[in-house]
């Protein structure tokens, strides 16, 4: 095996034997991720030095801890790439933007933070949609990332070059951000593990924010057990985010247990739609039944507000970016056009250094928020985030956990819906209400179409629910090997 | 045509903390150069998020209760929306819906001195923005104010006169320093006013149309904003015109406001909920730990002081004005239980003196104490009242002793009139016969009467001031 295809739990265990060496880790990591960056284009940013200085920190590290009998984190001496939406002190930060081109944070997120304290390696900086918004990166003003399966299609987005990195061995494990299914989607378009944690249990501190009643913090790793160890790093409260969760981190490779006799899983019948891929339906029925088969109960369940979650995420989600992108005004940092009008400054730095979508969605928030329209369009999405969320509460009340497709269809062409806002936004509506309810979401691979592009199954669990996707998900990859499938690249 | 005036406040105080609403920077800024209490917070650098100071929180509710507010048990923080180039989120995190204080009240006098009541519509917390330094052509931002706690305090229409404008802020500022919350200095911007201004012809149900005038920062500048556009709308009305509803600001130095927006240039805010902080939970419990910290406040002080100490109105105004004052004239009293004799000594003397200096009395050096051996020197007739001012001067500037006063000026001598002439009339009443042979004609007695006072004053006496006493006191009597 080559060591680009590591997982972490498995590149661990050689760094920690001394088997490997983090900077030989390293080292080839970044020789693949130069390799494949020309076709793939997963990161915007690679930071090869700091990676090679970090890794032979983490050797030190490691080397002490071998002398010493001490155990070290699963993630030291790790190659991660991070979404360029995340804050990381001495690499540029330019969420996929024009107008943040050249921007150096002096700060990094907590979630980024807790990862260096492990002594994990930074690749660099990965591609997104622009400010997270989008679903293929084709949205990213710099370039579009490919898909390793198919590289004339999208990997997803907005976390598309986190997952095509790990899906291409470009990173051992990336972190993506997932505000209506950013981690989730691009996930089961390039075949890894998505992991969406519930809303407050990963600090949001340092993590660009797009919508922040719905940015969650999440990873994308090659199988179920490194999400499980990612989160356990990442995972935790945090005095600089109030909305993150005082509540204990479990371990949570304890979850992973193959026996699920007795897992009650619901199958919601609002989210097998007409119109979606016959091979994607097909895939996630079978691995439902092979769950039953392993002794999961299943039961067919009803979301009856899930036909509202595309149209209240479109009102909450932009009212929210409309506030959180009024700071690049250009003034302090970014990229300011100067007119020699303070006025103009503002208009044209902001008019020259967003692109479309994010114009859109900024357009829709204002207007959504409007003196006149206030009550009809924020509030009124409020009082139905409201009852989405009851829906859930409901069905948690009866099952365990809760199994989707993550999308209707697999990965499409480049260029294939980039002129279509609403059918780009109809790709997300199995991964929005998660958001809109707080709860916690994992896709992980459950087939290949007739292309061969893989696909993915959606485990969905209640606030705080962690444990129960992590176990189901653990289980059904222990039983399937749709994992271990890479794409020939 | 008579017109009614009808005028609602805005107040802005900064809250005396040590770190800033949403970061830990310090809210301290006052000479700091620019851009040096920043952080990623303030700064609103992309990712940073904001985390609300409890202490902020407790100081709006100390001066809620202050204001008589009702305390509510959830307030939830909002975003109000602009662009303006000192405010670096592009929004500021303000309370909309539901504000921290809601329905207090300030009680006042009115144009006459009658009690009067103004009522507060509702008391919140919010952040305040950034300066601009405008330099040429160019204007630099400096945002070592920015997110320091600001604290807005609305009032309803209820005031009626500049008069009652300028009672109602004085009277905030009195309440805010009692409570401890802000030094309510508006001339160094601790304490900003807005005015929004009606005129309608009395019996007139309806409110005219009002104009809001804005950085009004000093208490000349409240009266003088007000009168001028009282004034206005009343040309304007009577020359059959109409009043435009307009932001406007005030030029103190050209006397005159000037419009800022008109109503069709005013912003849409677009509050809504701060996504990035939970709602406020407000228990009972906390809002009486906090209420604990409530000093007595200025309107019971002045009752009880005109009761206890039976003290004139304009004293117990004076001595209630300040905390300071409060419990300086307090501690003096309790070493000097004559109440108004302190009162006197106090708002004429030394403050006469702080006056005439330029600067407060608590900037001088006399103590309770100090002031108290004075008024005993006096009592025991070591100097005279005239003399006590002569110390309580010296006192002010260098903190000596009385004792040490009097004598390093050779005021121990007891040359006071008021001392010598006490002991010459008790002298004069003891000797009758003496006193009756002199003015008889034996003028050579004045010798034995001046052995006499020597005597009663251990040689302290100033013998010229005793001969001429003596002279007087013998000769007028003759």
């Amino acid at each position: 095996m080559e060591l680009h295809q590591l997982t972490v739990h498995e590149a661990a265990a050689l760094l920690q034997s001394g088997a490997i060496s983090a900077r030989a880790l390293t080292d080839a990591q970044l020789v693949r991720l130069r390799a494949l960056q020309p076709d793939v284009k997963a990161y915007l940013h690679v930071a090869e030095k700091q990676a090679r200085r970090q890794a032979e920190e983490a050797d030190e590290v490691l080397s002490a801890a071998r002398r010493d009998g001490v155990l070290v984190s699963p993630l030291t001496g790790v190659p991660l790439g991070i979404k360029d939406v995340l804050s990381l002190a001495g690499q540029p930060t330019t969420c996929g933007s024009r107008l943040l081109k050249g921007y150096m944070p002096p700060y990094t997120a907590t979630a980024v933070e807790k990862l260096a304290r492990e002594h994990a390696i930074f690749l660099g900086k990965t591609n997104t949609d622009e400010f997270a918004m989008g679903s293929s990166t084709e949205n990213s003003a710099y370039f579009t990332t490919h898909n390793p399966w198919d590289l004339t299609r999208v990997p997803g987005g907005s976390s598309g070059g986190s997952a095509a990195a790990v899906a291409a061995g470009m990173a051992i494990a990336a972190l993506g951000t997932d505000t209506g299914g950013s981690v989730r989607q691009p996930a089961a378009l390039c075949g890894v593990v998505g992991l969406k944690p519930s809303y407050g249990r990963v600090s949001r501190y340092g993590l660009v924010a797009f919508g922040s009643s719905l940015d969650q913090v999440g990873t994308l790793t090659k199988d179920v057990t490194d999400a499980a160890l990612l989160l356990k790093v990442i995972a935790g409260h945090d005095p600089h985010d109030s909305t993150s969760l005082d509540v204990p981190v479990p371990d949570y490779r304890q979850a992973l247990n193959p026996d699920v006799r007795g897992v009650r899983i619901g199958v919601p019948k609002e989210y097998f739609v007409d119109g979606m891929q016959p091979a994607v339906e097909k895939a996630v029925r079978e691995a439902i039944a092979q769950l039953a088969r392993m002794g999961a109960e299943v039961e067919e369940i009803s979301l009856p507000n899930t036909e509202y979650a595309l149209p209240v995420y479109y009102l909450i989600a932009p009212a929210e970016a409309s506030a959180n992108l009024a700071r690049f005004d250009g003034i302090r940092y970014g990229q300011l056009v100067e007119t020699g009008n303070m006025w103009k400054n503002f208009r044209e730095t902001r008019g020259q250094g967003f692109g479309p979508e994010v114009k859109r969605r900024i357009m829709l928030g204002t207007y959504a928020l409007s003196a006149g329209y206030y009550d009809a369009y924020y509030l009124k999405a409020g009082q139905v985030r409201t009852m989405i969320k009851a829906d859930f509460e409901r069905a948690f009340a009866d099952v365990d956990v809760i199994i989707t497709p993550t999308t209707p269809k697999t990965a499409f062409k480049i260029g294939e819906r980039i002129d279509d806002p609403l059918s780009m936004y109809l790709g997300d509506i199995f991964t929005l209400s998660v958001n809109l309810a707080g709860l916690c979401g994992l896709s992980l691979p459950c087939g290949f179409d007739e292309n061969k592009l893989p696909i993915g199954m959606q485990i969905l669990g209640p606030s705080l629910g962690e444990e129960k996707i992590l176990h189901v998900a653990y289980a059904y990859e222990q039983a399937t090997t749709w994992h271990r499938q890479r794409p020939d690249i | 045509m008579e017109y009614e005036v009808i005028i609602g406040m805005e107040v802005h105080a900064q809250l005396l903390t040590e770190s800033k609403m949403f970061c830990s920077c310090s809210a301290d800024y006052a000479d700091a150069p620019p851009n040096t209490h920043v952080c990623p917070v303030c700064l609103a650098l992309p990712g940073a998020l904001p985390v609300i100071n409890k202490a902020a929180v407790e100081a709006t509710i100390l001066a809620g209760l202050a204001l008589h507010s009702d305390i509510a048990e959830t307030a939830v923080f909002a975003r109000k929306n602009y662009h303006y180039p000192d405010l670096p989120k592009g929004y500021q995190i303000s309370q909309y819906e539901l504000p921290l204080c809601l329905h207090g009240h300030v009680d006042i006098q009115d144009d006459n001195g009658q009690p009067k009541r103004i009522r507060i519509e509702r008391a919140h917390l919010e952040e305040d923005t950034g300066k601009l330094v405008h330099m040429g052509d160019h204007s630099l931002v400096d945002l070592n104010r920015a997110g320091v706690p600001l604290l807005e305090i609305v009032t309803e229409a209820d005031i009626r006169s500049a008069t009652e404008a300028y009672n109602y802020l004085t009277k905030l500022r009195t309440l805010l320093r009692y409570a401890g919350v802000s030094t309510a200095d508006m001339e160094k911007g601790a304490m900003r006013c807005e005015a929004n201004i009606s005129v309608r012809p009395v019996g007139q149900k309806e409110f005219g149309t009002k104009v809001e005038v804005k950085n009004l920062n000093s208490f000349r500048a409240v009266r003088n904003a007000i009168d001028y556009e009282v004034k206005r709308h009343i040309q304007v009305l009577e020359s059959g015109g109409q009043i435009k509803q307009v932001t406007m600001g005030w030029n103190e130095a050209a006397g005159h406001t000037f419009v800022q927006r008109s109503k069709e240039e005013a912003n849409d805010y677009r509050y809504f909920p701060e996504p990035d902080l939970p709602p406020l939970q407000v228990s009972q419990a906390w809002i009486d730990e906090i209420a604990q910290r409530l000093p007595e406040l200025p309107d019971a002080k002045a009752e009880r002081f005109a009761a206890q100490y039976r003290l004139q109105p304009a004293d117990v105004m004076f001595l209630t004005s300040e905390q300071d004052i409060a419990n300086w004239y307090e501690a003096a009293v309790a070493l000097y239980p004559q109440p108004k004799t302190v009162a006197a000594w106090f708002t004429g003397e030394l403050i006469g003196i702080a006056r005439e200096k330029g600067v407060t009395f608590k900037e001088g050096n006399v103590t309770p104490a100090g002031l108290v051996s004075i008024l005993q020197l006096i009592d025991t007739g070591k100097i005279n009242r005239n003399t006590g001012k002569a110390v309580l001067a010296e006192m002010f500037a260098n903190g000596e002793s009385a004792e040490r006063i009097v004598v390093n000026h050779g005021w121990a001598q007891v040359s006071d009139d008021a001392a010598l002439a006490g002991i010459i009339e008790r002298l004069l009443a003891h000797h009758p016969g003496e006193v009756a042979k002199y003015r008889g004609g034996k003028k050579g007695l004045m010798g034995w009467f001046m052995g006499q006072v020597m005597r009663e004053t251990q040689g302290k006496a100033n013998p010229d001031v005793v001969r001429k006493l003596l002279q007087e006191t013998l000769e007028r009597g003759a």
